[in-house]
């Protein structure tokens, strides 16, 4: 992706200098528009800035000339009766072209930006697809044989392209420091296209109204150094086989638990042949993510243990049945997800 | 005060149908424009080469239009006071757009028989639900020529209820024009 | 209380159009304090989420189509045929009708909250849930299974009938009904804008209607209009219903332009300035918002070319609305200005809807609104045009004409109490979310987590919210127990020195409206100009009687018709259907062969 565009002739401040109130609140701002991470984010923020600065120009020169008015001509006794002036030609004038003038330094910077921001990524960019689910998201490395959920890992300073469709209905994309919004919507295959020079965790959210849990749509993007990244990707691959865990004996109970209990029926497990559905977040690997339920809790055990128990009572509408199982089976289940390293 | 004309020089309730012909354009713009969206977007048969039959709604259109004819003369005549071809032009004006009607019925029966239903494909869906809510300001121009026909056996109906007349001729004209703008989009380019 | 239900009387309804609307208005706050309070505090402590998603639907729903489009209704109905110099609108059955439509509408989408225990859950579980903008394919059967999308699709119609009926009546009554000599470019903004809301009422609304017709098949009969699964695209959907809802967005914010274009010229004593680069430009907003529903579509990913196509025509539209600000601020410029409460709301109007209009500049930036879009920034932007806009205009209206339709002055000074609170309140609660969505809070979320950083925003912007709260308690206290008696007839019918011909009658004015038909000669009929001299008083009494007509019982009756039809559909029994059919039936031949002189 080329350079951010943005009207050279503005200056371009520090956020900080508008955005002191809210700095009252204290940071940091994790899900911030206003600390781009990524070209794509950066060139948004630069365009934005670009038209705050003609926005906030404007706002002053008009806000000045009506609060002038109202004090310049509040009514005093005695006045004489104002003179009836009905109009102005060479004013009307003025203000058309004036505002029109404004628009055009702000158009032009606009449609470069569209442009630049497209979502064409070059061929040797990685390519995952997201894939929006009520409420998870699912991501697909073709290239590197990888399917995850909810937590997205990709290697910094490398061109990434997200091919983002829908299983079931209309959701966006935002991950707001690595750049702007995109739908998800079934029957369509849409794009973004971005790099990231700054290895970090950055959170987002999914931000098209999609029903009661909504607001629990949650992920996390992982930008790593490309060792670090590496070291993931081999983590993940199903070759490697399943982990000992540190040979917690009720793994194998734990094994039979998911087979027996039907959860089989919509999840995939690569050690685990029965295990091949697809309607849930594919778990080879979900005890090496750091959240579970679309991000919402951490993994730990105590927060797996209640998820299984009864995921809709901790998260509305989760589509995952209660199982109510009793707690040595939960035990099991919970040891050998978390072996699943 | 409303069979005056007012500061226009129309009569109100002329130009409020005017007005609501305006509005009824943009609903059947947005009914043609779906179904021209979906066309050729249907993941199953029964497809509209296979099923529509041309020279059967040619003759419908036919009709349609004849019935138009007859209306300008219904109208024509009660302007002048002629209650006597009036009425015989309003009834033939009713009688086309009944067997408008029944081509319609029989149209969408024999589909249905070669397994085109409103759910079968999108075709059917964006078919039925154009050419219906056409039909349906079809049956409502239908009632009303015949109740303004009763009214007129009556003698209820003369020359001071022209305007009236002429309001329903507006209306039957309008969903007459809407006819062949979807035999056209529908019918004739497939 | 017979002759209320039956009336046909313009400023009747006119009344009955004022508390319907206001009451809806209250109920849309309350379910907008109900959100606030929710999003107080981070983590979602209050409200379920299904109750949180029944609540923001329906905010936006009532505060569109129950509360400030009626409200608008409300001043077209008391105050345009007094301003054209009419005794009333040209159909008034067909006015009472599009009455009663609103009221029961109102009703069937409201009775959502209560009537869950008839489809076996509880209370507050019914009611549409998927937003007022009802994006498909999330209002299909398939996910959202209930009867609460039922009720949206159904309710949704009634609305449209409603607007759409008054649609024509007042297209016809401003082109039709005007006095001799109120030429066109004589008549006041206030119509003039009226007239342009009309007419994208009745372009606007069939489009809508198609899509929910659509839907309602979906929902019903099975078809795949906006389901993948069926070959259909719910893109579609968005299509058609932005491109009825920019044009709505139009219908709420120009009536209220043109309630400061009278208020602002009456107090300063200066007649507008610019009338015909007034009227015009609104004529153009009303054009150029006709072509700019996608850019509420940026984020779909439509292409870079329609994006820009869009992002073009969306900030052509500042250009006529900046020109409208400043005739604003040149009609003040030189003159005497009086700052009674109905100014300082139009004042307050100017200054709000200039932030609102800014920030709306800055989505109309695709690549910006890609961030902005559905987050709390765009909340800012929509509570900053509709409330600072819209709301604020309307309340310079209310204090402006209420003396014209209820003979009553209404206290100045709760009424600035009312104003300082309002914009004080409304400021607190919006212009934080500005933040809150620029650092990536998303709307329509029943709970966000504590480390987004923006759980003091929301608590400042909830502090607003429920100041809002206590400055319509104020207004309402204000209706209700502080009215100075303006005593009708003994009084000035006019207590501000207005220029249009609605101040030439009594306040309140005589049910015929006008003695004798005034023949206009100027645009500004009561004030003396270089050209003309004020109109000549008109008598007391009329020299001659003046028939006014009755009241029917069939607008009522024909209205009450479809709610009847749409609750067969919900509750899935034929017979009622068929019976408001029946009903409907009767009710418009009984209309149409009713001895109504109208």
């Amino acid at each position: 992706m080329s350079e951010p565009v943005y009207f050279a002739a503005v200056p371009r401040l520090k956020w900080s200098l508008w955005l002191l109130p809210a700095l009252a609140c204290r940071g940091p701002f994790p899900q911030s528009t206003l600390d781009p991470r990524s070209d794509f984010s950066a060139a948004i923020d630069g365009l934005f800035t670009n038209i705050f600065w003609w926005a906030l120009f404007v706002f002053v020169v008009v806000e000045s000339l009506l609060v002038y008015a109202i004090i310049r001509y509040r009514a005093r006794p005695g006045a004489p009766e104002p003179k009836p002036l009905h109009g102005h030609t060479a004013l009307e004038i003025g203000w058309t072209l004036a505002p029109a003038l404004i628009l055009v330094f702000i158009a032009v910077p606009t449609i470069r930006t569209i442009f630049a921001t497209a979502g064409h990524a070059p061929p040797s960019a990685l390519r995952v697809e997201v894939i929006g689910h009520q409420w998870w998201w699912e991501f697909r490395y073709p290239s590197l044989g990888i399917t995850t959920a909810n937590e997205l890992h990709l290697p910094v300073h490398t061109p990434i392209q997200l091919d983002l469709s829908s299983a079931d209905i209309i959701h966006s994309f935002w991950v707001p420091r690595l750049g702007g919004k995109r739908d998800l919507t079934p029957g369509h295959v849409t794009r973004i296209a971005f790099r990231s020079d700054s290895a970090g965790e950055y959170l987002g959210q999914c931000a098209e109204f999609c029903g009661v849990s909504h607001a629990n749509m949650r992920l996390r993007v992982f930008v790593q150094p490309e060792a670090e990244f590496q070291a993931w990707v081999a983590g993940q691959q199903p070759a490697s086989g399943p982990a000992a865990a540190g040979g917690d004996a009720r793994v194998p109970e734990g094994r039979q638990e998911f087979v027996r209990n039907g959860c089989i029926a919509c999840h995939t497990i690569a050690e685990l042949p029965q295990a091949r559905g697809v309607l849930g977040p594919n778990l080879s690997r979900v005890g090496s993510r750091t959240t579970i339920a679309g991000g919402l809790f951490a993994n730990t055990a105590d927060n797996l243990r209640r998820w299984i128990h009864n995921a809709p009572a901790v998260k509305p509408g989760a589509l995952m049945p209660p199982s109510l199982l009793p707690d040595s089976e939960l035990d099991a289940l919970v040891a050998y997800l978390q072996s699943l390293k | 005060m409303s069979t005056h004309a007012g500061s226009m020089g129309l009569d109100s309730r002329k130009m409020a149908f005017w007005a609501f012909i305006g509005s009824e354009c943009l609903l059947f713009a947005s009914l043609i424009s779906t179904y021209l969206v979906y066309k050729g977007k249907s993941l199953n048969g029964p497809y509209p080469h296979e099923i529509l039959n041309i020279p059967f709604t040619s003759f419908s259109t036919f009709d349609l239009l004849m019935s138009s004819l007859a209306m300008v003369l219904a109208l024509s005549a009660i302007q002048r006071g002629d209650m006597r071809q009036g009425k015989r032009w309003l009834f033939v004006t009713a009688l086309l757009g009944l067997i408008f009607l029944g081509g319609q019925v029989w149209e969408f029966n024999h589909f249905a028989h070669q397994g085109l239903g409103l759910t079968t494909n999108l075709f059917g869906s964006t078919f039925y639900v154009l050419t219906g809510t056409h039909g349906a300001h079809v049956t409502v121009g239908v009632t009303w020529l015949l109740t303004l026909w009763v009214q007129a056996l009556r003698g209820k109906l003369g020359p001071a209820q022209a305007m009236t007349v002429e309001i329903a001729g507006l209306y039957w004209h309008f969903v007459d024009v809407v006819w062949i703008v979807i035999f056209t989009v529908v019918y004739l380019i497939q | 209380m017979k002759s209320w239900i039956t009336t046909t009387d313009h400023k009747r309804i006119g009344l009955l159009y004022f508390w319907t609307a206001f009451a809806f208005f209250l109920i849309g706050g309350l379910e907008a304090l109900v959100i606030r309070a929710q999003l107080a505090r981070p983590e979602g402590v209050g409200v379920s989420a299904e109750v949180f998603n029944q609540m923001f639907t329906m905010h936006g729903t009532t505060m569109v189509f129950l509360a400030l489009m009626p409200l608008t209704a409300s001043l077209f109905n008391f105050i345009i045929p007094l301003q054209i110099g009419a005794r009333d609108v040209a159909f008034p059955r067909l006015n009472a009708f599009s009455y009663w439509v609103f009221v029961l509408g109102g009703v069937f989408l409201n009775a959502s909250f209560f009537v869950g225990p008839l489809f076996g859950t509880g209370a507050l579980s019914v009611a549409p849930d998927a937003g007022w903008f009802g994006y498909a394919n999330l209002t299909s059967r398939q996910y959202s299974p209930g009867p609460n999308i039922d009720f949206w699709v159904l309710g949704v119609q009634i609305l449209g009938v409603a607007s759409l009926a008054a649609g024509f009546n007042f297209i016809v009554t401003i082109l039709n009904m005007r006095a001799p000599g109120m030429r066109m470019l004589r008549v006041p903004v206030f119509t003039w804008m009226t007239l342009v809301t009309q007419f994208i009422v009745i372009t606007a609304f069939p489009v809508i209607t198609v899509a929910l017709v659509l839907l309602m098949f979906d929902r019903f009969f099975g078809t795949h209009f906006f389901v993948p699964a069926g070959g259909g695209d719910p893109i579609l959907w968005q299509h058609l219903f932005w491109m009825f809802g920019h044009p709505e967005v139009y219908i709420l914010i120009l009536p209220a332009m043109g309630i400061v274009s009278e208020v602002l010229p009456t107090f300063s004593r200066k007649p507008l300035f610019g009338y015909i680069v007034v009227v015009y430009s609104g004529i153009l907003i009303g054009f150029l918002g006709w072509g700019v529903w996608s850019h509420h579509m940026f984020a779909v990913g439509l292409g870079p070319i329609a994006d820009s196509v869009f992002a073009g025509t969306t900030m052509l539209i500042a250009i006529p609305t900046g020109v409208k600000i400043f005739n604003w601020i040149a009609t003040l410029w030189g003159g005497q200005l009086r700052f009674t409460t109905a100014m300082l709301f139009a004042l307050g109007f100017i200054a709000m809807f200039i932030i609102g209009g800014l920030s709306g500049v800055t989505h109309a930036s695709p690549p910006a609104d890609l961030q902005q879009t559905d987050t709390y920034y765009v909340v800012a932007h929509i509570h900053y045009v509709l409330f600072g806009g819209t709301m604020l205009g309307l309340f310079a209206g209310f204090y402006y004409w209420w003396p014209k339709m209820t003979g009553r002055l209404l206290s100045e000074t709760l009424g600035r109490w009312h104003f300082w609170l309002s914009l004080i309140g409304m400021n607190l609660a919006f212009f934080p979310m500005h933040f809150s969505g620029l650092l990536g809070m998303p709307r329509r979320i029943y709970t966000y987590p504590d480390e987004l950083g923006v759980t003091s925003m929301n608590l400042v912007s909830t502090i607003g919210a429920f100041l809002i709260g206590v400055a319509t308690l104020v207004f309402f206290w204000n209706l209700f127990r502080h009215r100075r008696a303006l005593a009708p007839g003994a009084g000035p019918s006019d207590p501000w020195g207005g220029a249009t011909l609605e101040w030439a009658v009594p306040s309140p004015p005589p049910v015929y409206n006008f003695s004798v038909m005034p023949v206009v000669e100027g645009r500004l009929p009561l004030w003396r100009t270089a050209r003309h001299e004020p109109i000549a008083p008109l008598p007391a009494t009329p020299p001659a009687p003046i028939h006014v007509p009755g009241g029917s019982w069939w607008p009522l009756i024909t209205a009450a018709a479809l709610p009847v039809m749409a609750t067969g559909a919900v509750s899935r029994e034929l017979w009622v259907v068929l019976l408001g059919v029946a009903v409907l039936i009767v009710g418009v031949y009984r209309w149409a062969y009713e001895p109504f002189e109208g």
